[in-house]
């Protein structure tokens, strides 16, 4: 029974949200600290360097980090608060048990474990190994990871283990892997520097990558042009050369028309093509219709914009493509990205200095995560689970028997519809809110809800936590040692700061007695993080993403190392294909034909209006721990429904009015942030809060058929006015997720 | 006063073109000791509904200041390198002065303290040789802090500009406004 104990305001009150502030003159030790400790924010796939104060064992504040290459000491207002979740009084202490009619109450590791034990088994032994899920995250270091995806496989022997990155940059991994047989930023960011052109497409860099901010104006100050390409004038945008408003859902036919107007102008380049790629021909048939005319009523912009852009970026000598979500979340967003890919591979511009490409990973641990055995088709190394020599491999490895692997299990959501089918029974989850961050989420409640059983290992009681048996109290990101891999592919050292509090305990160490418990205890024997890292570097070994040469002294002697690295004595790769052997079988770089296909919803005359969903500056994914942290909810305290001056007439609608946004799923009320700053057929929300305010509950639980990523960017709404207008009560107590 | 590495070769600039409205700097600037968990950087919008342009108002560290100029009681102290500093908390009686006279808007009076606070460049930071927080964390680099020199050399486009002429009062700072190159004066009406 995964219900809610007892009621949902009683929880909150118990655990939370609750807003936290510093005291006014800092925290204990904050201008005296016994130490700084050297490590990474928690947040974003940017990773900055941070230097976080301890007093007492408890973390008093933070210092910027000037000396981490990539940012220098700047940092977002995020990455200013993270030191703020250690000290924070809704910080779970304890393990805890569902107790009906009471909510949650402390109890002890031995009965947290062995109650959560004898259920894995009576489930596993009733409906078979794999009606026990678990789903995982990216904010996890690469130790956590691996040790998961080894845990799920060994302990648990179940195929159903998945992660969040299923709904962060998986159709970027698709993508990747398809054109470069390889699944990474080709480029530090460095080589952004020198770009003549830099083209962003749906990546709000500024809220979303803030530190990234400063390596585009860097480009920008040596005369470099930026194309932005986004449905909203996002801040990166407002001073962009050109910015192109794309209807959501519009990407692989604004690139399909590029790649034509490329080929019509011969802005290519032959040699690269000619020697180095595969599948052209094929590729420039798919776009032979995409006229101007076709693409303007295709993308929603205008003729000269589209030109314009193919234009500045067919006859650039140098230049970075960076795409993010925008185009990822999608029911095509394999397409979208081997879209951009085409256009990158006509330029030949890869290989070399200045001449980049890569999604931005959004999460911190989102490269490291997706590459060693997190998702339900992957072993480490980013080795394929149905591969038999992978299998192979790996098997010697974890010391177990080939027969005895699990197979490809279900993807996140997919897990989600296998609840639904009485499939799956049980679960156990770590670092994922899927109550506030998968789409249709009503539907993901009632999974939640006919769970026989379910363990939540976390810092903080999110909003999935509440349905849970058991939660595990684990640690956070300053509270064990580990190794993450930042969005441009530099593996880098995340330090603990301090022991874990009270009765927590560091994830690993919460694994491992699992395991333990699950008759596995040999296989789980690390007595440190590095030792886990160093059974990762042999299990990487020879897979594309490879880290036998990467150890923890390297990566601190150096402030990070790129994958790959092979050998002991390589450096490390910042730049990937300077050589032009690609990772693909045939060694050449792959041009893949992409057709334009609408979105999986599209606006129609009862549901006209095509709703669009991302970030806020403020707030961080499902914000477990960001809508904790009072500053940055005073910031943004409740999600706004932006919406066009022209769109806003249409309806009567004012600035501040509640709307009530209803899709074929779900309806919920917004108060209306009327600005010019958005298409006038697009209305967009920020998804970070859960319960009534939660975006989620609207948006669609369509799948990319390759990435199995979420349409979270496109689906079609309907406005309604509510006569009311958003009050001061909604907007202070948005970040509980009431009901 | 204390023995100082104040640099007077290092100087402050602020790009609003560069400000991407995210708030770093003032939860960084709250964070001083000495704040009281209050920000002296401050970041709007300039017409939201309009467009996300924001701007960034850090006290301009005049170089003949007018909040000192009209304090009734001598509570602002401008120091030899140039840095005005926040009201001397036992001598300012909270009058509100210089909040009224700042010709860009600085000075807040804090009404539980009954005090002027501003930004005094970070003096802790500064006179130590480092940069001020919100410089250091801006992520844009909206707000820089180094050498003219260098900045000049960085954002060739773009000339740094200290002196403001608001209706007849000519005002010369210490922190720079980035303004398009060829500029050498901002005119206020």
């Amino acid at each position: 029974m995964a219900k809610l104990p007892v009621s949902v305001d009683k929880i909150i009150d118990d655990f939370g949200p609750h807003k936290a502030y510093a005291p006014q003159t800092g925290f204990h030790g904050n201008s005296e600290p016994d130490k700084l400790v050297k490590t990474h924010c928690c947040y974003c796939g940017m990773q900055c360097g941070i230097k976080l104060k301890v007093k007492d064992n408890k973390i008093a504040g933070f210092e910027p980090w000037e000396e981490f290459p990539f940012n220098e000491g700047r940092l977002c207002p995020k990455g200013v608060m993270r030191y703020m979740q250690n000290n924070h009084p809704d910080r779970i202490l304890s393990p805890l048990k569902r107790v009906e009619g009471k909510g949650f109450e402390t109890t002890d590791w031995e009965h947290a474990m062995s109650k959560t034990v004898s259920e894995i088994k009576r489930i596993q032994d009733t409906y078979g190994k794999d009606a026990f899920a678990m789903l995982s995250g990216v904010s996890l270091t690469n130790e956590k990871s691996y040790m998961i995806g080894k845990f799920a496989r060994v302990a648990l022997k179940t195929a159903n283990l998945d992660y969040n990155g299923r709904l962060c940059m998986v159709s970027a991994g698709g993508g990747n892997k398809k054109a470069f047989g390889l699944d990474r930023t080709s480029n530090s960011w460095a080589d952004l520097k020198h770009a003549e052109v830099i083209l962003v497409a749906g990546a709000n860099i500024s809220e979303t990558f803030p530190t990234l901010t400063h390596y585009i104006w860097q480009a920008r100050d040596n005369g470099a042009k930026l194309i932005v390409v986004d449905p909203r004038m996002i801040p990166l945008a407002r001073t962009a050369d050109l910015h192109l408003p794309i209807r959501p859902g519009g990407d692989s036919a604004l690139f399909g028309a590029m790649l034509k107007i490329m080929v019509d102008n011969d802005w290519l380049d032959h040699d690269f093509i000619d020697n180095y790629t595969s599948g052209f021909q094929e590729t420039i048939d798919a776009v032979k219709d995409y006229d101007l005319d076709w693409a303007e009523e295709n993308t929603g912009i205008s003729k000269e914009l589209i030109y314009q852009a193919a234009e500045m970026w067919g006859k650039a000598n140098t230049s970075f493509l960076l795409h993010a979500r925008g185009i990822e979340h999608h029911t095509k967003g394999v397409e979208n990205v081997l879209s951009c890919i085409n256009i990158v591979l006509a330029s030949g511009r890869i290989g070399r200095p200045y001449c980049g490409y890569g999604t931005i990973t959004g999460q911190g641990n989102g490269q490291g995560g997706r590459e060693h055995g997190h998702k339900c088709d992957q072993l480490p190394g980013n080795r394929d689970i149905t591969n038999p020599e992978h299998r192979k491999y790996i098997s010697e490895v974890w010391g177990i028997d080939e027969k005895d692997m699990p197979g490809k299990g279900l993807s996140a959501y997919e897990q989600i519809e296998a609840i639904h089918r009485g499939e799956i029974k049980g679960m156990i989850s770590i670092c994922f809110n899927p109550l506030v961050s998968l789409p249709n989420n009503n539907f993901v409640r009632e999974a939640l809800e006919k769970l026989e059983f379910y363990i939540c290992i976390d810092t903080f009681l999110s909003e999935t936590a509440r349905h849970a048996d058991i939660v595990m109290a684990g640690s956070l990101h300053e509270e064990e040692e580990g190794t993450v891999t930042t969005a441009e592919g530099r593996v880098v050292k995340i330090n603990e700061a301090i022991t874990p509090p009270g009765n927590t305990r560091r994830d690993g160490q919460i694994l491992m007695e699992l395991a333990d418990r699950l008759g596995e205890k040999e296989k789980f024997a690390f007595p440190t993080s590095e030792d886990i890292f160093n059974e990762l570097r042999v299990a990487s070994k020879g897979g594309t993403a490879d880290y036998y040469g990467i150890t923890y002294q390297k990566v601190v002697d150096n402030m990070g190392i790129f994958w790959p690295c092979k050998t002991l004595d390589h450096p490390g790769t910042p730049r990937l294909w300077e050589d032009k052997k690609f990772e693909t079988p045939d060694g050449k770089a792959h041009f893949n034909p992409v057709s334009y296909r609408p979105a999986s919803e599209m606006p129609n005359k009862e549901y006209p209006v095509v709703l669009t969903t991302g970030r806020v500056v403020s707030q961080y994914l499902s914000g477990t721990s960001t809508r904790r942290i009072g500053k940055l909810l005073d910031q943004y305290p409740e999600p706004l429904l932006e919406i066009h001056p022209k769109l806003a007439f249409q309806y009567g609608i004012e600035n501040h009015d509640l709307i009530k946004v209803k899709t074929r799923r779900g309806e919920a009320e917004f108060p209306a942030h009327v600005v010019e700053t958005i298409r006038e057929d697009t209305v967009f929300i920020p998804y970070h809060w859960g319960g009534k305010h939660s975006a989620n509950q609207l948006t669609i639980d369509s799948l990319d058929p390759v990435s199995k990523i979420p349409e979270f960017k496109v689906c079609a709404c309907q406005l309604e006015k509510t006569g009311k207008k958003g009050s001061q009560h909604l907007t202070e107590t948005a970040y509980q997720s009431s009901l | 006063m204390p023995e100082t590495n104040y640099d007077q070769e290092m100087a402050f600039f602020v790009d609003m073109q560069r400000c991407i409205g995210c708030h770093a700097c003032e939860m960084a600037c709250a964070e001083c000791e000495t704040n009281g968990q209050e920000s002296m950087i401050h970041v709007n919008y300039v017409d939201r509904a309009k467009s996300p342009q924001t701007t960034v108002q850090v006290c301009m560290h005049c170089e003949d200041p007018t909040c000192a100029n009209v304090c009734p009681a001598d509570a602002i102290h401008q120091d030899e390198f140039g840095v005005v500093h926040s009201a001397n908390t036992s001598r300012c009686i909270g009058c509100s002065n210089c909040v009224l006279a700042c010709p860009f808007g600085v000075p807040k009076k804090m009404e539980e303290a009954e005090l002027m606070m501003k930004c005094n460049m970070c003096y802790d930071r500064t006179s130590a040789g480092k940069k001020p927080m919100c410089a250091t964390v801006c992520p844009s680099q909206a707000l820089y802090f180094g050498t003219r020199e260098e900045i000049e050399r960085m954002r060739p486009d773009s000339e740094p500009v200290n002196s403001f002429m608001f209706g007849q009062q000519e005002v010369n700072t210490k922190v720079n406004i980035m303004m398009p190159k060829g500029t050498h004066q901002l005119i206020i009406p």
